[in-house]
């Protein structure tokens, strides 16, 4: 258990540094960036191996007991998310080392990264609510100041949108968390929960839902609360976009959401019902938006809205089948959305546009691009037998056993109209004849070929989490979120 | 009650000039009054009736303080405000180098 503070103090102490030295010894940014990566990357999977013993494991902060003090929680899906993000966070970085070098400032960018990455984790790990806000905070500002990295034009008005969308968003949660407080009065997500089961739910807990449905959606892009998302994520610089879509409107949105829902404040009907028609929203108003996009990233920027709908209909179905569903499109989408948002840059690397106008029979001169990108997108669309189909399957069968078959074909024809606007981005970039301004391009650097030939190599094999073999690690997160507000009986006894 | 009230009124009132105005600077300052707002319903919600400062010294009883925890809370949430701040002013200015007003609706180069 003695792992679970060293998710938060690696990155943060990276972050620092690298803003002290990074500028003074050449490469060193790249080196420690990448190292504390990777060593992240070995620890969550470390830690997969340690929940499947204790089945939740509880750190205690600085000696303070809990419910004074702050513990932070691993439990399956917290051990579930530290892999999703630090997999995708260890390629991002390495792709990174030569996508940011037509950036200006690469040591300031990693310290940056790094520090968003902290904010991540300490949201997966935790188990305070106000420390949730904390850290909440962190990543947030840090994605503020990246989104703006390049500080063009667009770039500037984009993140100032998202900045201030995001700033009403933390005062929703904060608020949220205030009054809370002041009906629970504590902190600590276990003690809540214990709290809550004993008095009566009053209206305040309905109107507390609200207010972090309100805060969380927005950080998670659902569809009332998308409107930064296409503007941001296209102004990102591309590793950027691919942490942004890939890892933390997951982890800022979904799983708060699931943690806070599922766990602390307990569901009812109307709840679920909630997140089927904002998940189904998301669906239609992503795909549509997205047939109608010249801008490759800002094409890909709906899809996200799109699948992230797909999602957290999965969640409000509330099966066990479904949330096996929606957990396993969570980790699909991470590494698929990741991939083609890199994709995406390291077209923009080669030919310095975006416009799938100007783009044309790229697969020529760009090889691995092409093959990596007709992965992530046959992936995305539900092709078997790749990833994404098993994980939509899943989704679309458990609408089904649940009755919801309006909603199921809804599903499904969002899944032909996702195929068609990728099609569309292939077709467009890659097949058909090359266009004789590409005619000098080369491929791209090394770093960003194996970045790209992992995630899609990822792609292929994820579906294989179904099995029998492998399904454990999906099943140990789907059973914390079935567990409800069995989840303070687990923190007390691991407390003893 | 009533100063509970006030305050989500303070938090609309913020909410309203994010909304309406078209100055940027003017929209900070909105996010300022919201951010205002919700740190005073935190500290507020610490009150006990006839309460006192929560210092403790040998003789002093606990129970009639106000709760200390709010406090504490409030002096973390002020500072990630500033923090929030100080970005979003800088982009504002850099903003207004790149567009030459501070307008938002001159301020409009992404769509669709």
């Amino acid at each position: 258990m003695r792992i679970l503070p060293f998710f938060v103090i690696i990155p943060l102490g990276t972050a620092f540094l690298i803003s002290l030295f990074g500028k003074r010894i050449k490469n060193f940014a790249d080196l420690l960036a990448n190292l504390g990566t990777l060593s992240l990357l070995v620890f969550s999977l470390y830690s997969i191996s340690k929940v499947f013993t204790h089945k939740i494991l509880v750190y205690i902060v600085g000696g303070w007991i809990p419910p004074i003090g702050i513990c932070m929680v691993l439990d399956g899906l917290s051990s579930f998310m530290l892999v999703t993000v630090n997999l995708v966070s260890f390629l991002v970085a390495l792709y990174s080392i030569s996508y940011m070098q037509r950036y200006t400032d690469k040591p300031k960018f990693y310290t940056l990264f790094m520090l968003m990455l902290a904010g991540m984790n300490g949201i997966i790990v935790t188990g305070d609510l106000f420390n949730l806000f904390v850290f909440l905070e962190i990543a947030s500002i840090a994605s503020y100041a990246l989104v703006a990295f390049g500080t063009e034009a667009e770039e500037l008005e984009a993140s100032f949108k998202y900045a201030v969308m995001g700033s009403v968003a933390s005062s929703f949660v904060l608020l949220g968390i205030a009054l809370l407080y002041s009906y629970t009065s504590t902190l600590n997500m276990a003690d809540i929960s214990l709290t809550l089961s004993n008095k009566s739910n009053g209206m305040i807990v309905n109107f507390i839902t609200v207010l972090f449905l309100a805060g969380f959606g927005l950080k998670a892009a659902l569809v009332p609360f998308h409107a930064w998302l296409p503007d941001a994520h296209p102004s990102a610089p591309a590793s950027i976009s691919a942490m942004l879509s890939g890892v933390f409107i997951k982890t800022l949105g979904i799983y708060a959401l699931c943690r806070i829902l599922f766990n602390i404040l307990g569901l009812s009907h109307q709840i679920f019902f909630i997140l089927i028609i904002l998940g189904i929203i998301s669906m239609i108003v992503g795909a549509l938006l997205a047939i109608a996009q010249a801008d490759i990233k800002r094409m890909f920027a709906y899809s996200s809205i799109s699948q992230v709908g797909y999602i957290i209909f999965a969640l409000g179905i509330g099966t066990p089948l479904a949330i096996l569903g929606g957990l396993f499109h969570l980790f699909n989408h991470a590494i698929f959305k990741s991939l083609l948002f890199l994709d995406s840059g390291s077209i923009e690397y080669s030919t310095n546009t975006r416009d799938l106008k100007r783009l044309g029979g790229l697969n020529a001169r760009l090889p691995i691009t092409g093959v990596t990108s007709l992965f992530g997108s046959m992936s995305i669309s539900g092709i078997p037998p790749l990833a994404g189909f098993w994980s939509k399957l899943i989704i679309i069968i458990a609408a089904i056993q649940a009755g919801y078959f309006g909603t199921a074909t809804v599903a499904i024809l969002v899944s032909i109209i996702t195929l068609a606007y990728y099609l569309k981005f292939l077709g467009f970039a890659f097949f058909g004849k090359l266009n004789e301004t590409w005619f000098k391009i080369k491929e791209v650097p090394w770093t960003m070929r194996l970045s790209m030939i992992v995630l899609a190599v990822i792609c292929v094999v994820s579906g294989l989490l179904i099995m029998p073999l492998f399904k454990p690690f999906l099943q140990s997160a789907v059973n914390v979120l079935l567990l409800g507000k069995g989840y303070k009986e687990a923190v007390f006894a691991a407390l003893r | 009650m009533s100063e509970y009230i006030l305050c989500l009124v303070l938090f609309c009132i913020g909410l309203y000039c994010v909304l309406r105005k078209r100055n940027i600077i003017k929209i900070v300052i909105g996010l300022g009054i919201i951010e205002y707002a919700v740190n005073l319903f935190f500290v507020l919600i610490g009150y006990r009736m006839h309460g006192r400062a929560p210092i403790l010294a040998k003789d002093q009883v606990i129970s009639n303080m106000v709760d200390p925890l709010p406090q504490a809370l409030v002096l973390t949430s002020i500072v990630i405000g500033l923090a929030v701040t100080a970005l979003i002013v800088a982009i504002a200015i850099r903003i207004y180098e790149k567009y030459g007003t501070f307008d938002i609706t001159k301020i409009r180069r992404l769509k669709g």
